[in-house]
């Protein structure tokens, strides 16, 4: 059908208000308060750019349903979902950004955090490959930014560069597995390359192509064998970047893969079951979250560092999701998303914790955090929620995400699928989990403090997205229906 | 049959007794130990009191109390009164206050003494009441928490071990009283003396437990026989008592030869004949052989001993052996008409209980006076010529000597006579070996009499050898007066059971 | 009966107050807590006396939570959780007034303890599957924090064993549930539907997932050989906790065996009765002997609960109404002798001569130092052997019997277990309190002042509540049997019965 500009630019709000958003930040600086302390800029810069985000919420509660735009775009109940889960990230981190280091550019890192969160929403929208590349680029140049902001430490600069060329080769690699689809099938629309794909299936092309896209998909979400970028990143970024890249990165990462692989690929996706023959990128998702969960859960095992540990428990997370991302062509996906918003809002909150708690020394290794709950009753209490989510414990969320997905994979094919073994798997992995998380709140809320430790004062906006998380994540998880009633 | 529930009394005023001075710790212990003798009477005016109300010519129980207690399990709680618990009764009353009595108020903790003393009185009498196994195997077994702890704690320098022994034979015994009367219980869905002792008597217990099939009939026999062998003691269960009389304090030694080994008696009476009167005319003849090996060798045993506790320990086994012997003969010869074999051996049982008790018991006191003298001593060779010393004390030692040892004109002839006429008549063989414990005791008991109380002075008889104080006397006197009065006229306590005897001998067909 | 919920909610609430009242002194958050176990026990004591019994459970609130699963927040109680609802509350109160004497952020360490209480109490009510999982889950961080922060010997490692193993056997619950859930197609978690999901499964399947569901509750139950999280746990845990743990939580693992897995798969029972009769014996007999080997008197008193648990187990895996409804009572009488056992060795001894180990306890004449404490672990010690007049003689022989109609060979091991018990505790009785004094030590009936502080009206207290339950229920064990025995007769459990051995 022809296009409608007018239904693109109504349905591209949020978008608009972001670019909005950044372009006015960035402008009054310039114009107005360059002579101001980098802290008053940096306050004027956050409180513009979390006007914008709300006002993306807002609008982007009111989509049009359907395809929009010729099928570039879609906004079924997993778009306006992840739209909505990405900018709920996106505002959490900007609270969170506001006890982080002061950055020497303040309105320009709240610019690329929005323009990063314009490239969240695409993401999440999409559904033809050039709008998916597009957005996704757009999303990884600004969190390669974002990642190298902390221009006083030589690990961040170090981390962007690696998370920059790692990200490169993998976009250069999915780049040209989309292209290699565009070859066979003729079309960049999804549904389109679906009908192709049923009839076209067994093309050794094909596999190449699904290969190449699970490559750059793999690097997206950290999940193993391409996770060798987020122990570095997220180590050595500053926290809040850290905070955006772990959250809602890996929601929109998740919502854009499950879309191109279900809609469009889902004929390739070969037989639930273990029957040999029909090897589709089913069990190749299904080899990489077992690598995921089993890499992530032993190397966190060993580290000392608390951002280390975070990375490669998201690597085991992801392990987890890519089970979402199977279990979606089945049970749809609102376990999927579920499991993925409350791990974004859990691991902003880890992350923002963290941020705080470098206010007051040196947050590093985990025994940094010894007598947190003495120093900050607040971010103890706060990390703990966000902690025991993340393990999985119930009532909150994460548990609920790791039910709803498990059932979900389980129901596929029973215990006998790829699936269902990798369930097992991940069950089984959960109490070894529970050891490393356990560890970081035993030093939080057991270990007496450091004898020079000083109380943590956090600023209200910190305090408030923190404390907004925490209770997100119990209302989620005594209520999931909240969420999941919309699928 | 008064409404005063008499016989929950008799049991329930001890204990009541030993929670009243466990909640007053700061009375002076001349006052705790008359409180604790206070309630260790109370047993004795109790047993007075139903004696005077004792129907003499009625068969069955007097007294009985019987409340539900389990519906659901058939569980009741049901005491009763018959001759031989009215006699067992009477003989703890009589005991329990001269145990009390023979403890030294210097002791340490002389209260803790005193409240385990009196539940242990309680349970005791228990034992002898109770007509149903749930709350009777509660008494049974609960009183081995006081005895423990009044040997382990008071007792001797091999009292830890000898208190563990103890315990565990018991409750090994007691696990295999359990297995049998569970068994029972499956069998007949009853756990009332009485019911199954009627069942006993027509046969149709064994009939039930034949249903269960198997070997069960005889297993649960044997560990119902099991479980009161090891308290009797019957040989060869024996071994856990030299070193238990031994070790434990003067006043604990008493009650232990003096009521608790009755309990194991009762046991055989009151459960093991009615309820398997064909096993045990079947089984008679081992143990027999068993009953007579105490005797004799328990005999042998105490003639051997140097020291005197151990040997007043061994003869507690010789002497209760006899019980066992006339029962056994008794069970055996069943099936003959009744006559005064019978009833004699079976008289001769119960009354033997009663004034075995009552000697043995004033023995133990006696070897406790000579131990307190003598600073601990209490070895044959550490005492000569103790009469010289102590003139009154030799005296009435000597009547719970020769009443143990026999002599016509004390109670101990009695019992022994009637048990000789019975099973000479029975089973005129085994008369014939027990003899042989009749010579050992003789020459055990006439060497104690003599190497200690005759003879030039020595050892500890040398220095200072006091005669017996007041307290001593109170406990010794009326002990030796009983024992001549009921030699000379044992009528005076024949009469509580002889009714019962009567009907033991009048049924004794076998079913 | 419909109050019983108020339980959950009443001791959420209490554990919040103690937090904020223990801002104010640790003395207000004691009272708060005490206010909120009595209050809660009482409420299980009024529902107990208008309970009439009936076979199935008993609905109090049915409210659809997660609409996609077809899960309900659906509370249930029949005699069975009415058993152990009591024996919570009873144990609860006793275990925080054995607790009188913490002085350290007492109003963390009981908003802690209460929050793991009502996590007990709602996993005794739940009647469905997820909702019971999702409380006893619930139960497993503070008993971390419980642990770590407050314990004694090793408790890091202790707090952090108990917790993974909790977590492991929880989470191979999670693996049976969710596979017969989503494999066999239920529409909810409700435990018929389950069931009825699982019996269109092919056997192979069933036995797995069985196995799966059942030794994930009996690890918390402390079946052998995955018991050894339990001794190092409950000693290195402070007082009230071990109470709490050993006494009630422990017993959680063994409902859920009952309550979950047993009506889940009769197939998969039968088939998996035999060798769950055997680890029970075995753990009753090596738990046993271990404690026979102890230096440290909690050891003894840990493996003795591990010992004890065997019995509950071998019950419950004879399959019948009899030996279940002594392992029913058996969890009861261990509950109330356990805290009993703990209290005296952690509050009364430890906390006052700040040793535990035999070998310092016997050079000192302990009966006469702290008579009471002597005492009432003697009483302890004799209702744990299982002696007639307390609550442990009738559950144990119920097992027995229960258990000798299914294999002879089975109830002696278990006897000769109850026997090892006896041997173990008197041991324990003899070193602990009755050794022979060194000479060093005061001479008999002495007039110096006892070094110990005295006993308080807290533990007086608490040691009352615990003696007094075990001889009421000793001398009249129907008063539970009443409400035990109708509810084994609920079609669920008649079905996992019936494909047991008679």
């Amino acid at each position: 059908m022809s296009p409608h500009y007018s239904d693109l630019f109504y349905a591209l709000r949020p978008e608009a208000c972001l670019v909005l958003g950044a372009l006015i930040a960035l402008g009054l600086d310039i114009a107005l308060f360059r002579r101001d302390s980098l802290e008053q800029r940096l306050q004027l810069a956050l409180w513009i750019g979390a006007i914008a985000v709300v006002t993306a919420l807002v609008t982007a509660l009111h989509e049009p349903s359907g395809r929009i735009f010729g099928g570039a775009l879609v906004f079924d109940t997993l778009a306006v979902a992840s739209r909505v889960g990405a900018l709920v990230l996106t505002l959490l981190t900007l609270g969170v950004v506001r006890s982080g280091k002061l950055p020497r550019h303040p309105p320009e890192h709240v610019a690329v955090i929005l323009f990063a969160a314009t490239g969240f929403l695409l993401m999440a929208a999409a559904q033809n490959l050039l709008l998916a590349f597009l957005a996704i680029e757009l999303a990884s140049l600004s969190l390669y930014v974002l990642a190298g902001f902390g221009h006083s430490r030589p690990e961040s600069i170090e981390a962007a560069l690696k998370y920059f060329l790692f990200g490169g080769m993998a976009s250069a690699f999915m780049l040209f597995g989309f292209s290699l689809i565009y070859g066979v099938t003729g079309s960049i629309d999804l549904p389109r390359v679906a009908a192709q794909v049923a009839v076209q299936g067994s093309n050794p092309l094909f596999l190449v192509a699904l290969v190449m896209v699970l490559v750059g998909f793999g690097f997206k979400v950290a999940a193993a064998p391409f996770h060798l970028w987020a122990p570095d990143v997220y180590e050595g970024a500053p926290a809040p970047a850290a905070a955006l890249i772990a959250s809602a990165s890996k929601l929109a990462g998740f919502t854009i893969f499950t879309r191109i692989l279900w809609l469009g690929l889902g004929a390739a996706a070969g037989r639930a079951t273990a029957a040999p023959g029909a090897l589709g990128w089913l069990d190749l998702v299904a080899f990489m979250a077992a690598a995921s969960l089993l890499l992530g859960n032993f190397a966190a095992l060993a580290q000392t560092n608390v951002r280390r540990l975070l990375a490669y428990s998201a690597i085991a997370h992801a392990g987890a999701l890519l089970l979402g991302v199977m279990a979606a062509g089945f049970a749809g996906p609102g376990p999927l998303f579920y499991y993925a918003a409350t791990y974004g809002i859990a691991t902003v909150g880890a992350f923002g914790v963290v941020t705080a708690a470098e206010r007051g020394g040196r947050c590093e290794s985990i025994t940094d955090l010894a007598g947190l709950y003495k120093r900050s009753p607040l971010l103890a209490v706060c990390l703990a929620v966000f902690i025991l989510s993340l393990a999985g414990i119930p009532p909150l969320a994460g548990f609920f995400g790791k039910l709803v997905v498990f059932s979900a994979a389980l129901g596929m094919a029973g215990i006998s699928g790829p699936a269902g073994w990798v369930t097992l798997l991940a069950i089984a992995l959960s109490a070894v989990s529970l050891y490393y998380y356990l560890i970081v709140l035993k030093q939080a809320l057991v270990a007496a403090p450091a004898p020079g430790a000083a109380p943590i004062r956090i600023p209200l906006a910190t305090a408030l997205s923190l404390a907004a998380a925490a209770a997100l994540i119990v209302l989620l998880g005594l209520f999931p229906s909240l969420v999941l009633g919309f699928f | 049959m008064s409404s005063l529930a008499l016989l929950s009394l008799v049991i329930l005023v001890p204990w009541a007794g030993a929670a009243l001075l466990a909640c007053l710790p700061r009375l002076a212990p001349r006052a705790q130990k008359a409180l604790a003798l206070l309630f260790s009477l109370s047993t004795l005016v109790l047993s007075l009191v139903a004696m005077s109300s004792f129907e003499r010519a009625a068969g069955g129980y007097q007294f009985v109390e019987t409340h539900a207690w389990i519906p659901s399990l058939n569980i009741h709680y049901h005491l009763g009164l018959d001759g031989m618990s009215l006699l067992l009764v009477l003989l703890t009353g009589l005991l329990s206050p001269a145990c009390l009595l023979a403890a030294r108020t210097k002791a340490e903790n002389p209260r803790l003494f005193f409240v385990l003393f009196l539940l242990l009185q309680g349970a005791a009498l228990g034992v002898f009441l109770a007509l149903d196994f749930f709350h009777w195997f509660i008494f049974w077994e609960l009183s081995l928490v006081p005895a423990y702890f009044l040997i382990k704690l008071w007792g001797g320098p091999g009292a830890a071990r000898a208190a563990y022994q103890f315990v565990i034979y018991t409750i090994g015994g007691s696990a295999f009283l359990l297995l049998g009367f569970v068994a029972l219980y499956a069998a007949t869905g009853t756990f009332d003396f009485v019911e199954l002792a009627a069942m006993g008597a027509d046969g149709s217990l064994a009939s039930k437990l034949a249903a269960l099939g198997g070997y069960w009939p005889q297993a649960v026999f044997l560990g119902v026989f099991l479980g009161f062998a090891v308290k009797v003691p019957v040989y060869p269960f024996h071994t856990w008592l030299p070193s238990a009389y031994a070790e434990a304090p003067t006043g604990v030694s008493m009650f232990l030869t003096g009521v608790m080994s009755k309990m194991g008696v009762y046991g055989f009476l009151r459960l093991l004949w009615p309820l398997f009167p064909t096993a045990l005319h079947d089984a008679a003849l081992p143990i027999i052989w068993l009953a007579l090996a105490g005797i004799v060798l328990g005999a042998y045993a105490a003639m051997r001993q140097t020291d005197l506790k151990r040997m007043v320990a061994y003869s507690s086994v010789n002497h209760v052996s006899y019980c066992i012997l006339a029962l056994i003969a008794v069970s055996a010869a069943t099936g003959r008409p009744a006559d005064a074999a019978s009833s004699a051996a079976l008289g001769g049982a119960l009354l033997q209980m009663f004034n075995h008790g009552l000697s043995a018991g004033a023995l133990f006191f006696c070897v406790g006076i000579l131990e307190s003298r003598s600073g601990g001593l209490r070895g044959l060779d550490d005492f000569g010529g103790v009469r010289t010393a102590a003139p009154v004390f030799a005296g009435l030692c000597g009547f719970a000597l020769f009443s143990s040892l026999g002599l016509p004109g004390l109670n101990g002839f009695v019992g022994e006579f009637m048990i000789f006429r019975g099973v000479w008549g029975l089973a005129p063989w085994a008369a014939a070996v027990a003899c042989l414990g009749l010579f050992a005791t003789a020459l055990f008991l006439l060497t104690f009499w003599q190497r200690v109380f005759h003879g030039p002075r020595a050892g500890a008889a040398l220095g200072a050898f006091k005669d017996l104080s007041a307290r001593e006397i109170a406990v010794l006197a009326p002990m030796a007066a009983l024992m001549l009065v009921l030699g000379l006229f044992p009528g005076l306590i024949t009469w509580i059971f002889n009714p019962l005897v009567r009907s033991w001998a009048d049924h004794l067909t076998l079913p | 009966m419909s109050l019983l919920p108020w339980t959950i909610y009443l001791t959420l609430a209490g554990a919040a107050l103690s937090l904020a009242a223990g801002r104010r002194s640790a003395r207000a958050a004691r009272w708060v807590a005490l206010a909120t176990t009595s209050a809660a026990w009482a409420l299980t004591l009024f529902a107990a006396a208008g309970f009439v019994p009936s076979p199935g459970l008993q609905t109090i609130v049915d409210v659809p939570w997660i609409a996609s699963m077809g899960v309900h927040y659906h509370l249930a109680a029949d005699g069975i959780s009415l058993t152990l609802l009591v024996l919570t509350g009873l144990a609860s109160t006793a275990a925080v007034l054995f607790s009188w004497n913490i002085e350290s952020d007492a109003g963390e360490f009981f908003a802690l303890f209460l929050t793991l209480v009502a996590g007990v109490f709602g996993v005794f009510l739940s009647a469905d599957a997820l909702l019971f999982f999702v409380f006893y889950e619930i139960a497993i961080v503070p008993k971390y924090f419980l642990i770590a922060r407050w314990g004694s010997t090793n408790r890091e490692y202790g707090a952090m064993k108990l917790a993974l193993y909790s977590f492991a056997g929880s989470a191979m619950v999670l693996a049976g549930l969710l596979w017969v859930y989503a494999a066999g197609g239920s529409p909810g978690f409700a435990f018929g539907e389950l069931a009825q999901a699982a019996s269109g499964l092919p056997h192979s399947s069933q036995i797995a997932l069985f196995a799966l569901v059942f030794f994930g509750f009996a690890t918390l139950a402390g079946i052998f050989p995955l018991h050894t999280w339990a001794p190092t746990g409950h000693v290195a845990a402070p007082t009230g906790a071990s109470m709490l743990l050993a006494g009630v939580v422990m017993k959680l693992g063994a409902y859920g065996c009952l309550r979950v897995a047993l009506p889940l798969s009769p197939v998969g029972f039968a088939f998996w009765q035999g060798p769950i009769a055997w680890l029970a014996v075995i753990g009753i007999i090596y738990a046993g002997l271990v404690a026979l080997t102890q230096q440290d008197l909690k050891f003894v008193v840990g493996y003795s609960s591990v010992s004890h648990m065997g019995f509950v187990l071998l019950g419950i895996a004879v399959g019948t109404a009899q030996a279940v409804s002594g392992a029913v009572l058996q969890m009861f009488s261990h509950g109330v002798i356990a805290g009993l056992l703990f209290a005296v060795v952690g509050r009364m001894v430890y906390d006052r001569t700040h040793t535990r180990m035999l070998e310092d306890l016997r050079a000192k004449p302990m009966y006469r130092l702290l008579p009471f404490a002597a005492t009432v672990f003697v009483v302890a010690g004799i209702a744990s052997m299982g002696l007639p007049g307390f609550s442990g003689f009738p559950a144990e022989l119920t097992i027995l019997v229960g258990t000798w109609k299914a294999s002879h060979l089975w109830a002696l091991l278990a006897a000769v277990g109850a026997l090892i018990s006896a041997a173990f505790t008197l041991r324990a009785i003899q070193l602990a309190f009755f050794g022979t004094p060194s000479p060093a030590a005061a001479p008999a009936g002495s007039n110096e002042a006892p070094p110990f502080p005295p006993i308080t009206p807290a533990e007086v207290a608490g040691a009352a509540l615990l003696i007094g339950a075990t001889v009421l229920i000793g001398l009249k064990p129907d008063l539970l049997l009443d409400w035990i025995n109708p509810a084994l007769h609920s079609p669920l459990l008649q079905a996992a019965f019936k494909g047991g051995t008679p």
